[in-house]
């Protein structure tokens, strides 16, 4: 079996790429990759474009190698990934509607995120007029006797971000469910071209509002990377405080949602309150309190406040007293089990192929997490748990993130206690040639990857891959089966971000 | 569950708790949203929420609108879940144009008296989305809007604070309504 290192050799190594490799290959070593990736000896971490350029990036499971494949297409197409690899097809799709590269031989060859109402096609590559007339989107079919379907959004009735699902049901039963996103699409990608690196990373800390500090510590680390920056202690460990307080806020606000979509208000009245005794703890230390803008390439912003420490350990006290009382409830109430055990269920081998990341992922076996896997400081130096359960339904996602709390609780403790002392940050200096880095962040929802290469200060070109990519399509397949009434159940044990996976 | 829901008998309101002194903010501004909805819109405004593509954060701080500590049905404002039935549409984000057309017919599909309150520093101008080729501007470019309530994401004491100023400024409009 070959390993990553051996396809590195196959190519044409680039320079001034850290910290994995990045190699430029021809068609049949990146045809080969693709059907080492369908073999599942690989998983497909990302797959993104240039002006003519393909670039994907692989990780070996076994080894936690990881390395980026890239393929120059002056002719404007290259062989298909996702024609072998399925989790790759709606990445191509994406980078035609962008780029206007087209993957040959791939199965699914319909827009996904341009909807043609930017009155241009390819923005991002050679741009040309807009379609006079747009044909309809052609769902994928499902054949059968009395179906039927239903059409949701792009509005949906909650206070949630827009989206459209197709069902196609029989009864009460869904036969299908087939999403069409997009429509949150903002060309964060184009905006970021020739952008200053400041620029860039408030944009990058808007690619998913709950992921702000996520997306900041992720681009910050790959400029870091391109740059070579060596960040003070103190701020990496700050960062890693961060991350773990916006992992805290988000997973106590799901609990609660979950059992809200499944009618248990008194969950959700509770969580909410948990909740929000973080975000003001983090007003309180940090001036903000989704904690954005705090992460910048070089450091943070922001020290702990004078009274951060005693306020956060106030938060986190308050946290441990109410908490076990709420997953007892959880776990005793049986009207609440009965909706969520056995719901929405995500076979193992589907999230190991579409190396789903997050608590989706550890919910079906799959024990992938960033901060373990790839241990970037400090979480090399830190003593925590990656919980990983089987079972794959609702009830298993909750449990994953009722355990990381618990986690999160721990990580916060040590680094407090330990947090170094000295500056926050240092100064970032510009290179003129052109550099590139990449980094993975372990944000509350899976890893956060973001690529760019920079130069003299700004940004040639950054793309920022949200792991919902590689769990909006296993969304699909955990409710076959369920009854309708249970989407909203199982939509929120997911969770994932519109505006992440549209950009 | 008994023993929660008897403990939630005794313990004070979490809105009375006021350890910050937010809290006392809330308190007080609770008070007077609620006066003030009573006064010009008897105990009911309903709210309609649209993401036209906002990166979330402005949602998850609408979210918190609901819970115990800010409460925001105790002034009779609520959330619905069809535009047929709002009052007030809530929009965030930049209008991306893919969200154009979406927002334009939740606009259509609420029924007169209307009041828009765009909800983000992007809902003004696209904030620091403006200028991209995917989006269309604020949502002033799409529907006319009555009111701005500027953050990045705006706290929910500053949307309950916006709330407030459109109530007064939509008292002559719904009187003659």
């Amino acid at each position: 079996m070959p390993s990553l290192i051996d396809l590195m050799l196959e190519g044409r190594s680039v320079q001034q790429h850290s910290p994995w490799p990045r190699v430029a290959v021809d068609a049949s070593v990146w045809t080969f990759a693709a059907s080492e990736l369908a073999q599942g000896r690989w998983s497909l971490l990302g797959l993104w474009g240039e002006l003519s350029t393909v670039h994907m990036a692989i990780m070996d499971g076994h080894t936690a190698e990881i390395a980026t494949v890239s393929l120059d297409c002056p002719d404007h197409s290259y062989p298909s990934v996702g024609k072998h690899h399925p989790p790759a097809l709606r990445l191509e799709r994406a980078i035609f509607d962008l780029f206007g590269l087209s993957a040959e031989g791939s199965t699914d060859s319909r827009p996904w995120l341009d909807h043609n109402n930017w009155g241009v096609r390819f923005p991002l590559g050679d741009r040309i007029d807009a379609l006079s007339q747009s044909s309809p989107y052609r769902f994928l079919p499902a054949e059968g006797d009395s179906l039927h379907q239903i059409a949701v959004g792009p509005v949906h009735a909650g206070i949630i971000e827009p989206g459209h699902f197709r069902f196609t049901a029989s009864g009460e039963t869904v036969v299908r469910l087939e999403e069409r996103l997009g429509y949150t699409h903002k060309g964060i990608e184009g905006l970021m071209i020739g952008a200053s690196v400041e620029r860039a990373a408030q944009l990058a800390g808007r690619v998913s509002g709950d992921s702000t500090v996520a997306y900041a510590f992720a681009f910050s680390r790959a400029a870091e990377a391109a740059l070579q920056l060596v960040v003070p202690d103190r701020a990496i460990w700050l960062r890693a405080l961060l991350a773990e307080f916006e992992r805290l806020a988000n997973h106590l606000g799901d609990i609660g949602a979950i059992c809200n979509d499944a009618s248990f208000a008194l969950m959700q009245a509770h969580c909410g309150v948990l909740r929000e005794s973080v975000l003001r703890a983090s007003n309180a230390a940090f001036g903000h309190r989704l904690m954005r803008d705090i992460v910048v390439p070089g450091g943070v912003t922001h020290d702990l406040n004078g009274d951060g420490t005693a306020i956060i350990r106030a938060a986190l006290a308050n946290i441990r007293r109410r908490f076990p009382a709420l997953v007892e409830l959880y776990d005793n109430t049986a009207s609440l089990q009965d909706r969520t055990v056995d719901t929405g269920v995500l076979k193992p081998t589907l999230a190991r192929q579409y190396a789903a990341g997050g608590y989706v992922g550890r919910a079906s076996g799959r024990s992938f997490d960033a901060r373990r896997t790839l241990a970037y400081p400090p979480y090399d130096s830190l003593h925590f748990e990656v919980p990983v359960l089987t079972e794959g339904d609702v009830n298993a996602r909750v449990w994953i993130r009722v355990r990381e709390v618990e986690q999160s609780l721990s990580l916060i403790d040590q680094i407090l206690d330990r947090l170094p002392e000295g500056s926050i940050g240092t100064r970032v200096a510009h290179r003129p040639e052109p550099r590139e880095g990449m980094a993975i962040v372990e944000g509350f929802r899976g890893d956060v990857l973001i690529w760019l290469r920079l130069q003299d200060g700004r940004v040639e070109r950054c793309h920022l891959r949200d792991p919902s990519w590689f769990q909006w399509p296993l969304l699909e397949a955990a409710i076959e089966g369920n009854i309708v009434a249970d989407f909203p159940l199982c939509n929120k044990s997911f969770n994932c971000s519109y505006s992440g996976q549209d950009l | 569950m008994r023993k929660l829901l008897f403990q939630s008998l005794f313990r004070p309101p979490l809105t009375e708790q006021a350890p910050l002194p937010d809290d006392t903010a809330v308190t007080e501004l609770a008070t007077a949203v609620g006066r003030a909805a009573r006064r010009h819109l008897g105990r009911s405004l309903s709210i309609r929420e649209v993401d036209a593509g906002s990166c979330n954060g402005c949602e998850l701080e609408i979210h918190a609108l609901n819970n115990a500590y800010y409460d925001i049905e105790r002034f009779g404002l609520k959330f619905v879940a069809s535009p047929r039935h709002a009052d007030v549409l809530m929009v965030t984000g930049p209008v991306t144009k893919n969200m154009r057309d979406a927002l334009e017919r939740t606009y259509h599909a609420t029924p007169n008296p209307k009041w828009v309150v765009a909800v983000g520093d992007c809902a003004r101008d696209g904030g620091c989305f403006a200028g991209s080729y995917a989006v269309a501007g604020g949502v002033s470019q799409v529907v006319p809007v009555d009111l701005h309530i500027p953050g990045c994401p705006p706290s929910p004491t500053m949307v309950l604070q916006g709330l407030l100023a459109l109530l007064d400024r939509a008292a002559p409009n719904a009187t003659s309504a």
